[in-house]
């Protein structure tokens, strides 16, 4: 099962590749991973999605919390959360800018570029709208695709802080 | 005055080192009230003495000359030099093992750290605490590629419990304290603090704080009140329990409690090999070590157990061999400090989480409270089974043998030592050999590498464990195969005057490669046999100890009597053993615990 696991963790040096080589180690997947500072300059976010069985997921969250700079962390999957990516989509437009734009509306995406032969389109949602974007854009030919990971967070008032 | 006044910071080392009792209390206060600017390699110093560090095992080499040049003007913290950094931090291992200390070692930069990651990761492993000093090269030449430069902390990074690197020397008190916290607390490991040389050559204001929180690193103490509650109820319940103990009661400094239990249940009790020591094995109640060289009756009083009590172990698979087969009747609790070694590899129906000792006395507190005693005619039924077990002598050998028989040597070895001495071990059959034959009644006398099975472990560990227990008998058992991994530390053992006494069971063999040889690959004994052995007479005798070799059974008594009747002498045995004497029983990779090959 997918699983989006979010952590607050220190913002020191080597925070990222100690969570990164705890995976690689123990040979669990990882699907995602993106990190930044939060508002607390000491603090970073990160917001990791993963596959496993139940027992395996128990154990990546045991690791995790294990690992001396991990904070605090939420397993948003239990709750009920909201998810976003984004995605900046480089897309061939020879002939077919109406189309391009068109279906860019519909999924509430922005044209950020605007050249003779390329549109840079940047959308925003949870990881299947994006796949779906990239499905309703065929047959125009995709030059770049960049997808930021998803990032999580619980909703109401359940939060992860400190 | 200013209170940021600057005291000469070698007149600081000075006087300490010569002031009476009375006058270092007062020259605390003075240091107190006034800020005091040290350089990184005297605040490295000031650390350790805070930290009540006694011995530190080590080698120098060009990033840590600062240190060094510290070191050498104070006596309080002793330095051991080494001959091989890999010796360094098993030394550390083995002081940390048998005396419930941290263990502290320092190395240079590059090979200096490449050279003590197995004696890291064996730490890690068996989570030994120990704190690691790394030399680096100046912050300025960090990923440069400069002389003697590797990324210490990138490399450590998988077999440490946490590790630093100091980039500022103002960092530099508070990291040593955060490091010697994470290393003793919790489940115990090594950490690693990377310092570059020009940090130690840096000065800054000393503070050293008394105790230490970290937001993100609390680790549990006491166990869950409601899962003791329910753990109470299992027990008093179960019809043919099994406690099963390990390394957690001797690092948690949990023998005592556990004895209490044990036999306020009147339950069987196994150890695991890093558990030895923490329940007596002379107790009627204790039936041997388990596993893949277990007792008969531990692995099947495991198999058929329908409560396993796990205990500060953590179902290694050399423990429970195929785990699809592991004790498929039984209920389990499992008690342990670390949260994510529950439930890793075997489902747990009571999980507690927290300190051994703390949590055996709250299991005890309980059981007195209920004035219930567990099913006694279920309990008397499962004795009878496990004394038929029992009976089956699982570790009988031949005694009528012209060759001398490595057992034999072992449980001679108990009888001459009276059972006390510190035992250390490398790994391979000798290691099964003297685990299940020495017979340790106390915590800590048994000092061996289980998790990563490091050969070259022994020698150096039992000099940790002479420097930290002075007075005591110290045995190293070898092989001819792992002595010679780190051998050079004979030279150590003289320079500070260790009487280890070297039990080297020669078989010729790399005796466990050529067991499974035997036993898996037809008899086909690739790579096995180690030819071209040293005398190890002379080599002793080379490095200014005493060589002993014993070739005949009947000599094998007197010469243990005799070597270990020279207190201030390292002796160093070399038994001539029965070449294919195997270790037994044996549980195969991949079969389950009942399925053993017996003699």
């Amino acid at each position: 099962m997918r699983h989006i696991i979010s952590l607050l963790m220190e913002n020191e040096a080597g925070a990222l590749s100690r969570v990164a080589g705890l995976f690689s180690a123990r040979g669990y997947n990882i699907e995602s991973l993106t990190v930044a500072p939060t508002d607390d300059p000491t603090l970073s976010r990160m917001t990791l999605v993963t596959r496993g069985n139940e027992a395996i997921i128990e154990q990546i969250i045991k690791q995790l919390n294990k690992l001396i700079d991990v904070v605090k962390l939420l397993d948003l999957t239990e709750h009920k959360h909201i998810e976003r990516e984004m995605m900046l989509v480089k897309v061939s437009v020879d002939g077919a800018r109406d189309h391009v734009k068109h279906i860019a509306d519909i999924f509430h995406g922005r044209v950020l570029d605007v050249t003779q032969l390329a549109y840079v389109v940047e959308v925003t949602g949870n990881s299947e709208k994006l796949d779906a974007f990239l499905d309703a854009l065929q047959p125009v030919p995709i030059l770049e695709v960049v997808r930021s990971g998803a990032m999580g967070i619980a909703a109401g008032d359940i939060s992860l802080k400190i | 005055m200013d209170s940021r006044c600057i005291i000469d910071s070698s007149c600081v080392l000075q006087n300490e080192s010569g002031l009476s009792g009375k006058s270092v209390k007062k020259y605390y206060l003075v240091l107190e009230k006034m800020s005091v600017e040290l350089t990184g390699a005297e605040i490295f110093v000031q650390c350790l003495k805070d930290e009540g560090v006694k011995h530190i095992f080590g080698y120098p080499g060009g990033a840590v000359l600062h240190i060094y040049d510290a070191l050498y003007q104070q006596k309080v913290v002793n330095h051991i030099l080494v001959r091989h950094e890999q010796g360094a931090v098993h030394a550390a291992e083995g002081y940390a093992k048998s005396s419930q200390k941290p263990g502290v070692a320092l190395v240079t930069s590059g090979p200096g750290a490449t050279n003590a990651i197995t004696g890291i990761a064996d730490a890690y492993m068996d989570s030994v605490p120990l704190v690691v000093f790394t030399g680096q090269v100046p912050t300025s030449l960090i990923g440069n590629d400069a002389f003697q430069e590797v990324d210490t902390v990138g490399i450590t990074r998988p077999c440490v419990k946490h590790n630093f690197l100091v980039k500022d020397v103002n960092d530099l008190a508070l990291t040593i304290k955060k490091a010697f916290y994470i290393a003793t607390s919790g489940r115990p490991g090594p950490v690693v603090v990377d310092i570059p040389k020009d940090v130690t050559a840096e000065k800054a204001e000393y503070h050293y704080p008394e105790s230490i929180e970290m937001r993100s690193y609390k680790p549990t103490s006491d166990g869950n009140s409601r899962q003791i509650k329910k753990a109470i109820d299992f027990m008093l319940a179960a019809k043919q329990p099994m406690v099963y103990s390990g390394g957690g009661v001797i690092l948690g400094g949990g023998a005592e409690a556990l004895n209490e239990l044990v036999h306020e249940l009147n339950f069987p009790i196994t150890n695991t090999l890093m558990g030895l020591g923490g329940f007596p094995s002379s107790d009627r109640q204790f039936v041997g070590m388990l596993g893949m060289h277990g007792t008969y009756e531990a692995n099947m009083g495991m198999h058929h157990s329908d409560l396993v009590i796990a205990i500060g172990a953590r179902f290694d698979d050399r423990v429970t061999g195929n785990i699809e087969k592991f004790c498929p009747d039984a209920k389990v609790i499992h008690l342990d400090v670390d949260p994510a070694s529950i439930s890793k590899n075997v489902s747990v129906d009571v999980p507690i989480v927290g300190q051994v000792e703390p949590v055996l006395r709250a299991l005890l507190a309980e059981l007195r409270l209920r004035k219930q005693k567990p099913d006694q005619d279920a309990l008397k039924k499962w004795w009878t089974q496990i004394e038929e077990w029992r009976s089956r002598d699982c570790l009988k050998f031949d005694q009528g043998s012209d060759k001398i028989k490595p057992q034999d040597v072992i449980q001679k070895l108990h009888q001459v030592t009276n059972g006390n001495a510190f035992v250390t071990s490398d790994v391979g059959q000798h290691q099964m050999w003297a685990a299940q034959y020495y017979g340790f009644d106390k915590p800590n006398r048994w000092v061996n590498s289980g998790g990563l099975g490091t050969m070259g472990f022994g020698l150096p560990a039992a000099m940790g464990v002479q420097m930290a227990n002075p007075e005591a008998e110290v045995a190293c058992i070898t092989g001819e195969g792992s002595i010679q991994m780190c051998i050079q530390e004979l030279a150590t053992c003289l320079q500070y005057q260790l009487p280890l006494k070297i039990i080297l069971l020669n078989n010729g063999y790399l005796g466990m490669v050529r067991q499974w040889q035997e036993f898996f690959y037809d008899g086909r004994y690739a790579m096995s046999y180690v030819d071209s052995l040293p005398d190890f007479v002379k080599l002793a005798e080379s490095y200014g100890h005493v060589g002993m070799k014993i070739e005949q059974p009947g000599d094998v008594e007197q010469a243990l009597k005799d070597a270990f009747a020279m207190k201030d002498k390292l002796v160093f045995m070399n038994f001539i053993t029965d070449p294919e004497e195997n270790v037994y029983p044996m549980v195969p990779a991949g079969a389950g615990q009942n399925e053993m090959i017996l003699v």
